[in-house]
């Protein structure tokens, strides 16, 4: 994503000497989010929706579920799938086509925090067992990339989670019911630029990042999926400290899912 | 991390584990340097039941030419699953899985290759997949970096990798495919041994934050090992007396001649 946008040599110098001196191009403290703002049930056709913005970016996601064979492994558990497509409206770097590599990583690292933590309890998604089971389609649509695409899907695809009502009357098998949440995990997603390491890259401190490492946690403050990118590395002190860092950030999140 | 499994018990009363090991301890590892001969470099590892090959070819021209970059080579690694290397059989061809493995891999080992050095070039690693038994990524990044090595590629270090994680609520190292399939939670590593600095780091499941520094300390003392390994392999290809040729084979061989002098 990020290594594929322009920056100009002076802005980047910039951007890193302010890292030096604690601060940040848009004046954030490094553990601070951009705003974050939510809309819930945006869209009539989809069983559960959500836009979420985080400063410049916008993303929509829109969550469809269908009746379907579950995996022959887990006969009693509904299906979970996961995918993003960064779609050449929100940005210049974006192409049309089958999803690029970026688009499969997001994807993955959100189904990885979601279905990890456990978020949806897909055991109460079964119809029949063995035999038929809801099948839960999370679509992350990017609509304008102005950086951090890991935590701004997180956001969304839980926030649409919650909207999301099993179309079970659709079907002719009872009355709909709220699809069973059980927990909220929530993405912290830092980059490093030079010695410091801030969270919730805008689109120019992804852009000239070298490392960067995605941290999703639960209510409880577990660790329930990491990634980490870029062709840069981090020190273990570095390690420990952002996933202190993702914990405390990840609460005051958190409360603006549920709120 | 499936289920909990109703059959299976992954720890014992002793504390061991389905394989008969000590939650710390790894799986046997055996890593070849150079074992193919178009390659410009290669490495085979067998690391418990994983087989798994890795060839670089490279530098060489960025194809197609829009990829180029005119400061530095491009690193492109490809991590494949053969259709046969897993129980049932994988429909051949890259999916999501081995699309995403194979970018987190590209990018640790660009973390160590001098690509300054090689502008508009595209250094290649190919990852093959033989035989998985659950921890294929480590075992194919660290062989990947003994054939980037092979192939004389100028590297900072090598990468060791490792993973751990928890099952039955046990905190164990290098997990094989049941603990895999049945465990509670996954933290695959890979080090810059000199710095100790980490360049590839994935989890999922359940981990709170003192399990994860305890697995973190587990992993790296682990990659220290498979480090010593990685080098050997280089070691017994280079040295010019091959490493594993005690003085007396060679004073046998030395018999040999005279024996043949005399006839």
């Amino acid at each position: 994503m990020g290594d594929d946008e322009i920056i100009s040599e002076i802005k980047k110098d910039y951007i890193y000497k302010l890292a030096e001196r604690n601060t940040r191009i848009d004046g954030r403290a490094f553990s601070e989010y951009r705003p974050i703002r939510i809309e819930r049930g945006i869209v009539s056709t989809a069983e559960g929706s959500a836009r979420v913005k985080l400063g410049g970016t916008d993303v929509i996601v829109g969550i469809k579920m269908e009746i379907g064979a579950p995996f022959p492994d887990t006969p009693e558990r509904g299906v979970l799938t996961t995918n993003a497509e960064l779609i050449p409206m929100a940005s210049p770097s974006f192409e049309a086509g089958p999803p690029s590599v970026d688009a499969i990583e997001v994807a993955r690292v959100v189904d990885r925090g979601i279905r990890e933590s456990q978020a949806i309890n897909l055991d109460k998604l079964v119809i029949t067992k063995g035999e038929k089971v809801w099948v839960t389609f999370i679509d992350i649509h990017v609509l304008d990339y102005d950086g951090n695409l890991f935590d701004a899907s997180t956001l969304g695809a839980l926030s649409a989670i919650l909207s999301t009502k099993v179309p079970a009357s659709k079907f002719g098998i009872g009355e709909d019911f709220p699809l069973p949440v059980q927990h909220i995990p929530v993405s912290c997603t830092f980059v490093k630029l030079g010695n410091a390491v801030m969270l919730d890259p805008n689109l120019d401190e992804e852009t000239i990042a070298k490392t960067r490492l995605t941290v999703t946690t639960n209510e409880m403050g577990e660790i329930c999926a990491m990634q980490k990118g870029l062709t840069g590395s981090f020190t273990i002190d570095e390690v420990k400290a952002i996933i202190q860092s993702a914990k405390t950030a990840g609460e005051e999140v958190r409360k603006k899912i549920l709120g | 991390m499936g289920g909990t499994p109703t059959d299976i018990k992954l720890i014992d009363e002793n504390g061991l584990r389905v394989d008969g090991r000590r939650p710390d301890e790894m799986r046997p590892i055996k890593i070849e340097a150079g074992v193919l001969k178009r390659a410009d470099g290669s490495a085979y590892i067998e690391w418990g039941g994983n087989k798994v090959l890795a060839a670089v070819y490279g530098p060489r021209e960025a194809h197609p030419r829009h990829l180029q970059n005119p400061a530095k080579a491009i690193v492109q690694c490809k991590y494949n699953m053969a259709s046969f290397s897993v129980g049932e059989r994988k429909k051949p061809g890259p999916d999501r899985r081995s699309i995403e493995i194979s970018k987190v891999i590209s990018e640790a080992l660009e973390s160590v290759i001098f690509v300054e050095q090689f502008p508009r070039t595209s250094i290649d690693i190919f990852i093959e997949v033989i035989q998985a038994n659950a921890g294929t990524r480590c075992a194919g990044i660290t062989a990947a970096s003994v054939a980037l090595a092979d192939a004389g590629i100028p590297m900072r270090d090598l990468i060791p990798a490792v993973a751990s994680g928890k099952v039955a609520g046990t905190l164990v190292l290098d997990m094989n495919k049941e603990e895999d399939n049945y465990g509670n939670a996954d933290l695959p590593i890979g080090i810059i041994p000199r710095t100790r600095e980490i360049v590839l780091m994935q989890m999922d499941g359940n981990l709170t934050i003192d399990e994860f520094n305890k697995l973190l300390d587990m992993n790296i003392s682990a990659c220290m090992k498979i480090y010593e390994l990685q080098k050997e392999a280089l070691k017994k290809k280079y040295s010019p007396v091959p490493v594993e040729t005690p003085t007396a084979v060679l004073e046998e061989k030395k018999k040999v001649g005279e024996e043949k002098d005399n006839q």
